[in-house]
């Protein structure tokens, strides 16, 4: 998919999920630390009760995958830069999007079992 | 222009104006000497150079070579910061031996001279340059203009730019490929596709000449994955830069118009009439 | 152009690594660099665990606790405060690096005069590393007394 993609695509795709990413974190941050506060929101009823608030979890889900593609694309270019020739290239280009696919995947995963929970 | 002290610039690092007293007669000169084709452990001799006020690193390197040791391989020639023969790490930092006093290195009474990292040894200090000019290469360094024509000499003709069109590009013109910059470079020191900051820049000075009408060919060039969008603004390359030439700035430019934050659209230089017909 | 590129490709005399580790011998920018890259590098790895940790949730309120006895604990606070400081440096200097990257804040091409300071390491742009700094270690403060202060 990368192949897919020039670089300029793939750079513009960083920042813009960088700055996206900024202020759902930034928001996340926040929630937790006055609903009611830091400590009381550890606790597990308080936290299923967050997962059953639709923007929420889609504030969550947001996270989830503007982070996972900005820190793997991070980490792709990381690697990139260590060594160069076709099979590492290939295999990280693979490795990336992999890594993200099973990250939003295993993440959304959590999303959607936790908003079933506590619920009758 | 002149003496601009207050361009909120911090060069500390690499400073050619802060000199420190000479408290020592004498300097102790530590040169790596290895040589690629006999494959030898490298190692480090030691001189011992008389030193006196304003005498600079290459001064001291021929000195050790005239009466110490002959065989010090080192690259040097016009001795005033031209031509940038004489490029080798200096205290661990690039620079031009031609241009470092010693009374601005603050090391103490030892200098250890070393050839430019991120590119191949010959001997001592003697390195090779042959990628650092095929990268420069790749940029298609000169003017490419489709408009003038060359082969006819009865329509030799010459473009119009004022000097607000030279500014755009004459501090990039400036470069004399001593190769610090690539030295210096964290992404040359990995990335073996990477142009380097040296081929970077010149590609922003052949962009941003009115005189050039294939900006978009030099753009395609550099957008690639181990190209412009490799360079992350580490600014080492315009720290050690001893010509003010500031590649990391033409770098920073250019991929500004590669991502279309600054205006894409150039006024290409007119020409005047063919001298024939004036 | 490949084989063009590929010719003296070797990596004699490359620093390698070593060139991306040591920070110290170029200024600020570098310095910059060298942090985004550990934050970036720092937080992804968090990122991945804290994906794994809060999974424990669709395991059920022991599952959940027996995560929260793990991190909730004072080298689990002072790990927190790290992601804290990292993330806030990461964020701001990566904002100043977008204005850079594209070309803003570093002046304009002018007719270079000794001593040659380069024009795009200027003060205006070389702060924004500073404020990042500053703010992380204002948010890490913050952090320590949300997490050690207690409520």
């Amino acid at each position: 998919m990368t192949g897919m993609l020039k670089e300029g695509q793939i750079m513009k795709i960083h920042y813009i999920t960088g700055i996206a990413a900024l202020f759902v974190v930034a928001v996340h941050i926040i929630v937790r630390l006055i609903t009611p506060s830091f400590s009381l929101s550890l606790v597990y009823e308080n936290v299923i009760k967050n997962y059953h608030n639709t923007p929420y979890i889609i504030l969550l889900e947001s996270i989830l995958i503007l982070v996972a593609i900005h820190g793997f694309n991070g980490l792709r270019i990381i690697l990139l830069e260590l060594r160069q020739n076709k099979p590492w290239e290939d295999g990280v280009a693979i490795f990336t999007i992999a890594a993200t696919i099973a990250l939003i995947a295993y993440g959304t995963r959590t999303i959607i079992v936790a908003s079933g929970l506590g619920l009758g | 222009m002149l003496g601009k002290k207050n361009r909120g610039i911090d060069d500390s690092r690499i400073d050619n104006t802060t000199h420190n007293e000479l408290t020592h007669k004498t300097v102790i000169l530590n040169v790596y000497r290895a040589n690629a084709r006999k494959d030898d452990s490298p190692r480090y001799d030691t001189f011992e150079i008389p030193v006196q006020r304003w005498m600079t690193v290459l001064d001291a390197l021929l000195f050790a070579k005239s009466y110490s040791d002959s065989s010090i391989g080192i690259r040097y020639s016009c001795r005033m910061a031209s031509c940038g023969s004489c490029g080798m790490k200096i205290n661990g930092i690039p620079r031009l031996a031609c241009y470092t006093k010693i009374s601005e290195l603050s090391g103490g009474r030892t200098i250890t001279c070393e050839p430019l990292s991120n590119f191949p040894l010959i001997r001592d200090l003697v390195t090779d340059f042959s990628q650092f000019f095929e990268r420069h290469k790749e940029m298609a360094p000169f003017i490419r203009n489709d408009n003038a024509n060359i082969t006819d000499e009865t329509m030799l003709s010459e473009f119009k730019q004022s000097p607000k069109d030279v500014d755009q590009y004459l501090q990039f013109s400036y470069c004399i490929k001593c190769g610090l910059c690539y030295s210096a470079c964290p992404t040359v020191a990995t990335d073996t596709r990477f142009p380097g900051p040296q081929a970077l820049s010149q590609a922003y000075r052949y962009y941003a000449d009115t005189r050039d009408n294939s900006s978009i060919q030099r753009l395609n060039i550099a957008d690639d994955r181990h190209g412009i969008w490799r360079c992350h603004f580490a600014g080492s390359c315009s720290v050690v830069c001893p010509k003010g030439v500031d590649p990391a700035l033409g770098i920073q430019l250019l991929r500004g118009h590669l991502m279309g934050f600054s205006r894409n659209e150039k006024k290409i230089a007119e020409l005047r009439d063919p001298v024939s017909e004036q | 152009m490949e084989t063009t590129r590929e010719k003296n490709d070797n990596r004699d005399n490359r620093e390698g690594l070593k060139g991306w580790l040591n920070p110290s011998r170029y200024g600020w920018e570098r310095i910059s660099y060298w942090l985004q890259r550990l934050t970036g590098v720092f937080l992804l790895v968090y990122f991945v665990g804290h994906i794994y940790e809060t999974s424990s949730l669709v395991r059920g309120e022991n599952a959940w606790n027996a995560m929260l006895e793990l991190t909730q604990t004072p080298w689990g606070h002072i790990f927190l405060i790290l992601v804290i400081g990292t993330s806030t440096f990461h964020s701001t200097n990566g904002i100043r690096l977008i204005f850079t990257h594209a070309g803003k804040g570093l002046g304009n091409p002018e007719r270079p005069d000794y001593p040659y300071h380069a024009m795009s390491l200027n003060y205006r742009q070389k702060s924004g590393i500073w404020v990042a700094l500053i703010l992380s270690a204002i948010a890490m403060l913050y952090g320590s007394s949300v997490l050690f202060g207690g409520e």
